[in-house]
Order: C-alpha cells, then structure tokens, then sequence
C-alpha cells in the first residue's frame, strides 16, 4: 500500500484545513476520546518517524522513546517561561516550542547516530536502548525539571489542529522524501550497504540522516505529548515505550508508511478496548453472566502473546497486503 | 582505603551475578548470532522458583539450611534450564531461517510476556525472598564488613563457572557446542545434532541464570516479576564489553560492570548508577567493537 | 595518460599479501580483462580500485587524482562502477527503483527539492524517468519495471546490475564474473552486450572472469594475476602463449 503522492501537497493543505475545523467543533468531542484522538496523532508522528530509520533505512532503533523526551521536556520548559497568552500568541509560541523540541531530539540524534553507524541488528538496537536509558537517567537528576518526580507543564495548549496537522506535516515530509530519487538511496542502504555505498550513495550522511529526522519528529511528538499530559517524568520514556513504537512499525510492516498509521491507531486503541471489554458483565444475548474483568489484567500478557505470534506468522507486517513495488 | 575495599566486595558479588547472567547470552550468541533478549527473564524466573519451591522443601528440610539451599538450587536451575529448552523451542526455532531481527523482536515479545504473565501469577509487588541459607556473622578483616552471603555468591558463582569450562573443554557435548560455535553447517554435516546442541546451550544458560536469580535474592531479598530487566540488560552489555561469544569475556565483563557500576554509586552519585553500563557499551563499541576479549568479523564482499 | 593507474598497489592482510606490486595502466575505451586462478587477489584488485580496502603501499590514480583513502562513494561519483561476483542489487527496490536510486548522483536540486515538491521538482524526477527507462529499453529490461529487482531471471539480474552501474554515467566500468552461471547462449549474448556498452558509452571496462574463452574473445588486453602477482599482460595470443600463465592454470 502506498500513498500516491501526485497531489501530496494539496492533500496536506486540505488536512491542515479539515484539522482546523475539526478544532473549532472539538469542544462537542467527548473530552475522553479527545484525548485520546491526541495520543492517536502523537504516536502517528512516532511510528512514521521511527519507520524511517528502522523500515526504510533498516537501522534498528530502540531509542525512540529518549528522544521523544527530549522534545517534551524542552518544549516544557520553554511554554512554562511564558504566562497566559491570547490565542493567537498561544499558538506562536507553542509552534516555537514545538520546533525547538524538535531541534534539541535532532541533536540528540545526530549524537546517536554517529557513534551507532558501524554498528548493524541487535548490536544498534541494544547500544540506541542505552542511550535512550542514558537520556532518562540524565533527566533524573536535572533537578530544575524535577528530577524522578516529574516536571509539570502548565499549558494545555496540544488539541487536535498541533496533533494532526503536525502528524498530517510528518507524514507527508517522510513520503515526499523516501519517494523522491533521492530518498531512494535509504530504501537502498537498507537494501545493501556495500552496493549502495558502490553506486555512490553516501550510506554515512543517509544513516545519520534518518536517525536526525527520525528524531526531529519524534521529538515534536515529546511536546505535543507534554502539553496533552501536562504532567511528564523521566520514567515515561522507557525503553518499554521505544518497545511499543518499535511494535507498532512492526505490526505496519516496517517501510510501509501507510500499514504504520494504522498500527499506530489500532495499538493506541487497543489498551482502551480491552479496558471496555474488561467492563463487560454480560455478553449481549447470553443470559449467563460472563463477567470479562480477566482481560483487565491479562490485556499486556495478551499483547505481547499476539506479537510472538505475529513474528512467528507475518513477520512481513499486518498491513504489507502487497510486496514493496515502486 | 578501607571504604575502596568495601566496595570492591560489594562490586565482586554484583559483578559475580551478572557473570554468570553474561555466559547465557554470550553463549546463545556464540551459537546462535541473536541476543536473547528474554534471558535476564529466565533470571528472574529463577528467583521465583526458589521463592515458590522454599515453603514447600522447608516442610521436610528445616530451613535455613545448606542442604535446603542446594535443593532450592538444584531444582530451581532444573526448572529454568527446562524452561529456557521451551522458550528455544516454541519461540526462536520456527524462526532459525528467518532474519535476526525477526528473531530478536520476537525475543523482546518473549521477555514483555514472562514480565506480564510474571505480574499475572506472581503479583506485581515486591516480594521478599526466604531466608533459605543460614548467615553467620563474618569477623570484621581489616575492619570490612563481609556478610557470609557476599561470600557465598562468590564461592558459588567460581564454582560454577569451573563446572561451565569442565562442561565446554572436556565433555562431548561441550565439543559439539564449540563446533556448532565456530562453523554451524560444517558441525551439521560432521554429524553433530544442531537442535540438540541449541536446546542444551540454553539449558545451560537458563541454568546459570536461574543460579545468579537466586544469589541476587538471597543478597537483596526483593523480588519482583520486573527484576530481570536491568540486569539482564547489564549483563547483555557485559558480554558484549568482554567480547561476545567468548566465555571468560563474559565472566570478566561481568566482573568490571558490577565493580565500576558499585564504584560509581558508592563515589559519585548512586542515581547515576543505571547509565554506566550503557556508556561502557556505548565506549567499547567505539573503541573496540570486538570487546576485550573477542575476535574481530569481516563482512565479506 | 591512462585514465586508470595502478602503480605498485599492494595490500596485505595479516601475513598474506592479497595483492602485491600491481601495476595495471588503463586508457580510455579500453577493453581489459583481469584472469587468473581461484584466489589470485581479482576480486581483491577490484576493491582496491572501488575503495572498499585501501592499499598497504603503492599508488592509484584516476584521471590523473590519487584516488587512495577515498570513500568508496566518491570514487563512484567520479566515474568508477561495478558490478558484484555474488550480485548485489537492491532486492526490495522495483528493477526502475535499482537504477533511479543511482540518479541522486546527477540530482541538480537537493533534499529541499523533494520536499517542496515545486515544479521544478517534477520536471527533473520526470526527467530521470525518461532516462531510466531510456537505459532499461536499452537492455530490454524496460518490461519489468515494476517487478521488485529480486524476481527476475539470473542472466536479467546479471544485466540489471550493469544497467545500474551504467546508471553512474561512468568512466570506467568493472565487471566482476558477469559470466557466472551463465550458460553457452547467455555468454555469447554476454560478449555481444559488452562490446556493444563499450562503442555506446564510449567507456573503459575492466572485466574479471573465469571464463577463458570469453574473456580471450572480447579483451585487448589481458593482465594475469596468480597469488597476487600479475604474472604476465599482453593480447590475448600472447597471454594465451606464455608458458608462466600455462602453468599457472595447469596449477605446475
């Protein structure tokens, strides 16, 4: 399945402007989905992201989590210099904080990224998990930002225009770029180094460059995230979390942006239907009662059950209906 | 002076248990080139076994006692060892084929589902391990403290690592496993039964992990089903700092880890304690990918 | 001055000297062929040149540069290809994707470009079609466009790695074993393509192969290596009469 990128640009404006009116009527969404509509489109943005370094350009990253911290925290930091603001000043400076989260994950992975480039599988995969452990452990003992205890952030100012324009932003960077003659050259790296590098493609600058852009928006997800949560710590971007993005790419069938959207939906949903069913006392039609309370507590051991057996049996991905054709 | 030592104590027995954690993976990776992402869970599994079998061996074995501890082992390891044959079988055999990410997402699948089922069965708070050997009060050398549990961890973990090395050098299936090690398709066809070399590779790594759960507990009497992460994550990056694959890496890595990481908690700041694996990792890779004791691989073109 | 100079180019691993003295000069449009027996360091020769292992001592030189301690990419992008003994396409790219990938060589625009999405944008990808397709007619393989690279035929993967080396717009182009696996009819169509991409191109190619006959066939010149050392370079009648290369091949 791929985008067809013919009219990218006109599509992205149109969603940039359907997300607008959907903004002004979210105040008739009921807040609880909203919210979780909001994690929707932040872990869109992660899953599309980390798709290009470990789909397109097969790296293999674990760390996506620290840099989506870095992102939450500076843009944390930053909106909490700034009183109440008028709408319009509001929305600058969040968009400001947003990028500079951005900028600061995109350093941050360029710091990974080069010491990580000789490095290949499961060696990248544990030492991109380390520094992400690194990342948290750092912030642990920043006190200014609280340390373990966490760091509040004062505005709420994330709402489904931030989330999805920015997802809708994303999506479309990553596409135009891996579909684009030069983009080519990740799926390449990926492919083969040693040809890619023989047919003159500078398999370092893709490499690093995946893992700068691929944090660059992971970290704008960290600060949409910080001003949803409104309230962050160190621990919330554990590698479990890397976990989860790395799975939802999986389950997308890694390089394949549009089967990542959807794992990245069907996986925020998921926890939040199992929570649903564990509240079912009755099935509808059958008069015995069968409460459902077990899948309160068995939903993780269910999750990582179906991603053993999604290894075992599509490894290729739950979306990838159709070999790579381009 | 007296504090240095101390804490060179404390970093041994650390450093003794993540030992023998490392030998598991190094030597799954010896065999099989992926990491056994789910082995620091097989360690935590080991300390659950000797927290479940304690009340039931201390009805016909009064505990603490040394015979009662060595059963608590011996079983403990048994199970383990059974479990980690299982693991290999149903999880990682079906994939042997197919590419080692494949494999090592379906290990991470395999660790988060011990953790859950482990929080499932066992309750997700902490627990306090038995006291299942008797303490004696060590006379105070040079005034440092050594408690007999330190001393313990250590004679165990030496022992054990001579039985390894006894096991690797000098028994048939100890050849078989450094064939299998060092050229798979040429030990195939010599006539070493692979699938029987693999299922006892990680038997006897689950073994010695399920030995170094123990240990732990008996050092720091809290158990919990999450207790195997940071170790086995430290241990992973001890094989890797001793050169993967090789064996007496892994027992030294092991060493170094738990003494720098102790050091580093004791001197500097105990909250940074979690990072200094990683950045060892993370220098090694750097400076010496190959490890301190490994050997170095070319990709052919 | 030759458009390719090996002078002395040696490379050792460990105790073993792969390659050793190699001088090898080659001029524009040649045809060269590199023999020798199994293990005689062609392979070996052929990563010197690409940079893929960089010379213990000794000098290479193209169009006049050292081209030693460059990355393999840029020496590419200078005008060196090749093709891999073991073929090495980008298997899940499509076979157009194989060649277009190669493009980003002669990109006017940058990665601003692509994002843009302007129309200057679309006049150059649409270019770059026209001019893989252009190539892929060339070696009918223009019907498989689509097809993921790793679906054709042996012989049309063999061909499709020449079409993306070709991509590169080199200079000089080196085929490692293109023969191999081949069968009789293959290796004489082999011979027919070799020739013809030399007098289309007007580019040097430096061939390694097994295949005596064919290499006898096509080359003006032939440089035989045995234990890294080249051990003779004449025409084809004189290499074929040297009683060191004889030996060598009838292994003494």
């Amino acid at each position: 399945m791929n985008l067809n990128l013919r009219h990218a640009k006109t599509g992205l404006l149109g969603a940039l402007a359907l997300c607008f009116l959907v903004t002004l009527f979210s105040k008739f969404i009921n807040p609880y989905w909203l919210y979780i509509l909001y994690d929707i489109g932040i872990n869109i943005i992660l899953a599309v992201s980390l798709n290009l370094i470990n789909g397109y350009t097969g790296q293999f990253s674990l760390g996506h989590a620290g840099f989506m911290a870095v992102g939450a925290y500076t843009a944390g930091v930053i909106t909490n210099q700034f009183g109440q603001l008028n709408a319009f000043a509001s929305g600058g400076v969040f968009l400001g904080a947003l990028l500079a989260g951005g900028l600061m994950a995109a350093v941050a992975g360029l710091l990974v990224g080069i010491p990580t480039l000789r490095l290949k599988g499961d060696y990248l995969a544990i030492v991109t998990l380390g520094f992400g452990e690194i990342i948290r452990v750092i912030l642990q003992n920043v006190d200014s930002v609280g340390g373990a205890r966490g760091y509040s952030v004062m505005h709420g100012w994330t709402n489904f225009f931030w989330t999805f324009g920015l997802a809708a932003v994303t999506v479309y960077v990553i596409a135009s770029l891996v579909n684009s003659t030069y983009g080519r050259g990740f799926i390449a790296v990926h492919d083969d180094e040693i040809a890619a590098e023989a047919m003159g493609i500078n398999t370092t600058k893709y490499k690093v460059s995946a893992f700068v852009i691929g944090a660059f928006f992971a970290g704008i997800a960290g600060g949409l995230y910080a001003h949803s949560k409104q309230y962050i710590t160190p621990g919330g971007f554990g590698f479990m979390q890397s976990i989860a993005f790395v799975v939802m790419v999986i389950l997308g069938g890694m390089g394949n942006t549009v089967g990542v959207i959807l794992a990245a939906i069907l996986l925020t949903l998921l926890p939040e239907g199992l929570r649903f069913l564990a509240g079912v006392q009755q099935i509808p039609g059958v008069a015995k009662m069968y409460p459902l309370s077990w899948v309160g507590d068995t939903r993780m051991i269910i999750y990582s059950l179906l991603l053993i057996v999604l290894m075992l049996t599509r490894p290729q991905g739950l979306f990838a209906f159709k070999k790579r054709q381009r | 002076m007296t504090e240095l030592l101390q804490q060179l104590i404390n970093g041994l027995a650390l450093g003794s248990i993540l030992a023998l954690i490392a030998l598991g993976y190094t030597m799954v990776y010896g065999i099989l080139r992926f990491i056994n992402f789910a082995h620091g869970d097989v360690f935590m599994l080991g300390a659950f076994a000797g927290f479940y079998l304690a009340p039931k061996i201390a009805t016909f074995v009064p505990l603490p006692s040394v015979a009662g501890a060595l059963i608590i082992f011996g079983l403990s390891m048994v199970i383990c060892a059974a479990l980690g044959v299982l693991i290999e079988r149903l999880a990682y055999k079906p994939l042997r084929k197919r590419p080692k990410l494949t494999v090592l997402i379906t290990a991470i699948g395999v660790s988060l589902f011990l953790e859950y089922a482990g929080q499932f069965f066992f309750g997700a708070s902490n627990k306090k391990f038995p006291d299942i050997l008797p303490t004696w009060p060590v006379t105070k050398v040079l005034s440092l403290s050594v408690n007999s549990n330190q001393l313990i961890v250590l004679a165990v973990t030496l022992l054990l690592l001579l039985g390894l090395r006894f096991i690797v050098m000098k028994t048939r299936m100890g050849r078989a496993m450094r064939a299998v090690s060092f050229n798979p398709e040429a030990a195939a066809l010599m006539g070493v039964n692979t699938d029987v070399v693999i299922s006892f590779t990680f038997a006897l790594g689950s073994a010695l992990a399920a030995a170094a759960g123990i240990l732990y507990a008996i050092n720091y009497p809290s158990i919990d089903p999450l207790m195997g992460i940071m170790p086995g994550l430290k241990a992973f990056v001890a094989a890797v700092l001793g050169g993967i694959g090789n064996l007496p890496g892994a027992a030294l890595g092991g060493i170094i880890i738990g003494v720098t990481e102790t050091l580093v908690s004791g001197y500097i700041s105990s909250t940074y304690r979690d990072a200094i694996a990683f950045a060892i990792l993370i220098v090694i890779l750097l400076v010496k990918p190959s490890g301190l004791l490994g050997k170095k691989e070319v990709e052919k073109v | 001055m030759a458009l390719l100079q090996l002078d002395k180019a040696t490379i050792r691993f460990g105790g073993l000297t792969a390659v050793s003295e190699l001088d090898l000069a080659i001029g524009n449009t040649d045809l060269i062929g590199l023999i020798g027996p199994n293990g005689a360091g062609k392979t070996t020769a052929f990563n010197l040149i690409t940079g893929v292992y960089q010379p213990t001592s000794g000098q290479i030189s193209f169009n006049g540069q050292s081209i030693v301690g460059s990355k393999p990419y840029l020496i590419t992008a200078r005008g060196i290809a090749r093709t891999f003994q073991n073929i090495r396409l980008f298997a899940s790219l499509s076979v157009f994707d194989n060649v277009r990938a190669v493009f980003h060589l002669h990109l006017r625009g940058d990665v601003r470009h692509a994002l843009w999405r302007g129309r200057g944008y679309h006049e150059e990808e649409a270019s770059i079609a026209n001019r893989v397709i252009e190539l892929l007619e060339i070696f009918q393989l223009a019907k498989y466009r689509d097809e993921p690279a790793k679906s054709l035929s042996y012989g049309d993967q063999r061909r499709l790695e020449i079409v993306r080396a070709l991509a590169a717009q080199p200079k000089l182009l080196l085929l490692d074993e293109p023969a191999a696996g081949m069968n009789a009819t293959e290796k004489v169509e082999l011979t027919r393509l070799i020739r013809f991409i030399r007098d289309k191109f007007q580019i040097s190619i430096l061939l390694v192969e097994h295949d005596m006959q064919l290499v006898m066939g096509i080359c003006e010149r032939i440089a035989v290596l045995d234990y890294g050392v080249k051990i003779a370079e004449g025409t084809p009648d004189e290499v074929r009469r040297n009683p060191k290369v004889i030996a060598a091949y009838l292994g003494e």
